[in-house]
């Protein structure tokens, strides 16, 4: 079985149906993709796999364990981490204390009354090669609100790898990026893969066909199509919709 | 290395100077034209602002329902004393419990609410809490409240204190406030301290990195409840009565309109210079006009409007650009704003 599956997943707002019977499996060790235009349903079932939504039929397991559900709190103590298409910062404080609150060893620390998170500098020094690893060792004190948008989406990654997680759900990470900005993130991903399981949402067709081992393409609420980027490069519909002239 | 400016000390230099002030009151009050019953008031005061800060500055969770607590710690520090005859500690353990254990309750309601839906929940829960005192005529004497309840001794074992005169009680109550800065300090530099605030900033962020996030509500409102509950004990010992009034939907707002003024968003002293700021205005805008509500009222929108970070927000600003030089102040947000400044 794989490391990450999702069965039969049916989620609906009313009467509007979002996703309709979508299966998804993800390996562990590789990078996963989802795709689709914008609409799709990709959002939700992102949304669906990390707990934000519970779906109305359908399974989530997580290597083995039945995960459907679940709050987000309980998901992310298991090893999912997931970052936002919008961002999702802790403004007031520094790109540093943002990370420091996403470690789990702050998170089982709560209790402590006498331990200083900022104090400790085996924390800081964790904290620090976090940063370090998606390019913003040097913005430590730099408050988040104050970061350029790249380093801003550098740093909703780093939160998300804070938490020493077994995979990592990427949402949009390419949103609002330029070309160079898009050329750091390819390089960063491909930096990611060695240690983590990654699975990446993305509209932009040509950054995850970089990317990905596999794709899944994502339409109407529905698995329209699944493969490795050259399968679908040979697909029908893929090469036909608009989705390879973003 | 960075950690090195990170260590916050047990006692900072503002605590210091807030402890000289504290301390010495009662021998400059008069020289000043206060007296010590209004260092009383305000003490009591700081305690329901400091613990109420827990929830509106720190947590970002408005409650307009507050004086509840205040008011069940009120209540339970004078029904001890009526009916059991409890001292000081027994009486102030009671309002403590009686306010944690209705801010429990209340807080189950309320830990998975979050904005609008928690601020109309805890107005809605508050007035409950308000109508009973009222109504619940052989419990709480009604309208009229608990009357009668005299200021006991305080018993310190060897010996024995009269709290009748303002100066004792104004010291005990310095003493157990002294001892709530000293305790919510060291919570709020605690990494709990730091998580409640995420809450604030984003609360699904905190969530997904495994937070619980209703919990870590339920327990900051209950001790926030905790801090209002021990600081109505104190106001029935004070007052030697305890009354339906400060359970309303008024006098709860005046603690809101106090931290806000203050700087409570952006300062742990917040709330200490907002209920100074209110005590002061009463008494000299009071001495001046019967309607000096409405100009401190017309005084919190000015606040609002031009600085909406309050009192705090202002010091803080003004030092920044007179003496930005200076090395930035133990406390976390303001030391990294600080820090990008220079």
């Amino acid at each position: 079985m794989s490391f990450f599956v999702a069965e039969n997943l049916h989620k609906r707002f009313g009467s509007q149906v979002v996703l309709e019977d979508i299966s998804l499996a993800f390996e562990a060790g590789g990078v996963s993709g989802i795709m689709g235009p914008n609409g799709a349903g990709k959002s939700t079932c992102f949304n669906v796999l990390t707990g934000l939504y519970r779906p109305e039929r359908g399974r989530v397991l997580f290597d083995g364990e039945d995960i459907t559900g679940l709050a987000p709190s309980e998901i992310s103590r298991k090893g999912i981490s997931r970052s936002f298409q919008v961002m999702t910062l802790f403004d007031e404080f520094s790109a540093l204390d943002n990370i420091m609150v996403a470690l789990p060893a702050v998170r089982s620390g709560l209790g402590r009354a006498f331990w200083e998170m900022r104090a400790d500098s085996a924390l800081a020094d964790q904290a620090e090669a976090v940063l370090a690893q998606v390019g913003l060792g040097g913005r430590e004190r730099v408050l988040a609100s104050a970061l350029p948008y790249g380093e801003r989406r550098a740093l909703e990654i780093g939160v998300t790898l804070a938490s020493e997680p077994r995979i990592v759900f990427l949402d949009e990470p390419t949103q609002g990026m330029g070309s160079d900005g898009r050329t750091l993130l390819v390089d960063l991903v491909q930096k990611l893969r060695t240690t983590y399981t990654l699975v990446i949402i993305e509209h932009n067709m040509q950054f995850l066909f970089q990317l990905a081992d596999r794709i899944s393409v994502i339409h109407w609420g529905q698995v329209i199509a699944e493969g490795t980027p050259s399968e679908l490069n040979e697909n029908e519909w893929v090469r036909s919709s608009e989705l390879g002239k973003v | 290395m960075l950690t090195a400016k990170g260590k916050a000390s047990l006692v900072p230099r503002q605590m210091l100077v807030f402890f000289v002030i504290l301390f010495s009151f009662p021998f400059w009050s008069q020289s000043v034209g206060l007296y010590d019953y209004i260092g009383i008031e305000i003490a009591i005061w700081i305690i329901y602002g400091l613990g109420y800060n827990l929830l509106l500055g720190y947590t970002g969770l408005p409650s307009f329902g507050h004086g509840a607590f205040l008011g069940i710690g009120a209540y339970g520090y004078g029904l001890a004393h009526l009916n059991l005859g409890s001292g000081v500690w027994t009486g102030l353990i009671i309002a403590i419990a009686a306010a944690s254990a209705a801010a429990a309750l209340a807080a189950c309601l309320l830990s998975h609410r979050r904005g609008i839906y928690f601020a109309l929940l805890t107005i809605a829960i508050g007035q409950i809490f308000w109508f009973v005192s009222i109504k619940w005529h052989s419990l709480t004497g009604g309208e009229d409240g608990l009357l009668n309840i005299l200021r006991p001794e305080l018993n310190l074992g060897v010996t024995s204190i009269s709290l009748k005169s303002n100066v004792a009680l104004y010291y005990l109550v310095a003493i157990l406030l002294a001892v709530v800065v000293l305790l919510l300090w060291r919570f709020l530099h605690s990494p709990f301290g730091s998580v409640i605030q995420t809450i604030r900033m984003n609360e699904t962020r905190a969530r997904f990195l495994g937070y619980r996030v209703w919990l870590i509500k339920w327990t900051v409102f209950t001790l926030s409840g905790a801090f209002a509950g021990l600081a109505g004990g104190l106001f029935c010992m004070t007052q030697e009565s305890a009354y339906p009034d400060i359970m309303s939907l008024h006098a709860s707002g005046l603690i809101v309109m106090m931290v806000l003024v203050g700087g409570g968003f952006v300062s742990f002293w917040g709330p200490v210079i907002g209920v100074v700021v209110f005590f002061m205005a009463r008494d000299l805008l009071g001495s001046i006009t019967e309607t000096w509500l409405l100009w401190y009222g017309l005084l919190f929108m000015a606040v609002m409007v031009f600085e909406p970070e309050g009192v705090a927000g202002m010091w803080d600003r003004l030092t920044r650009r007179f003496f930005g030089q200076f090395p930035p102040a133990p406390d976390t947000k303001r030391s990294t704003q600080e820090e990008l400044s220079t």
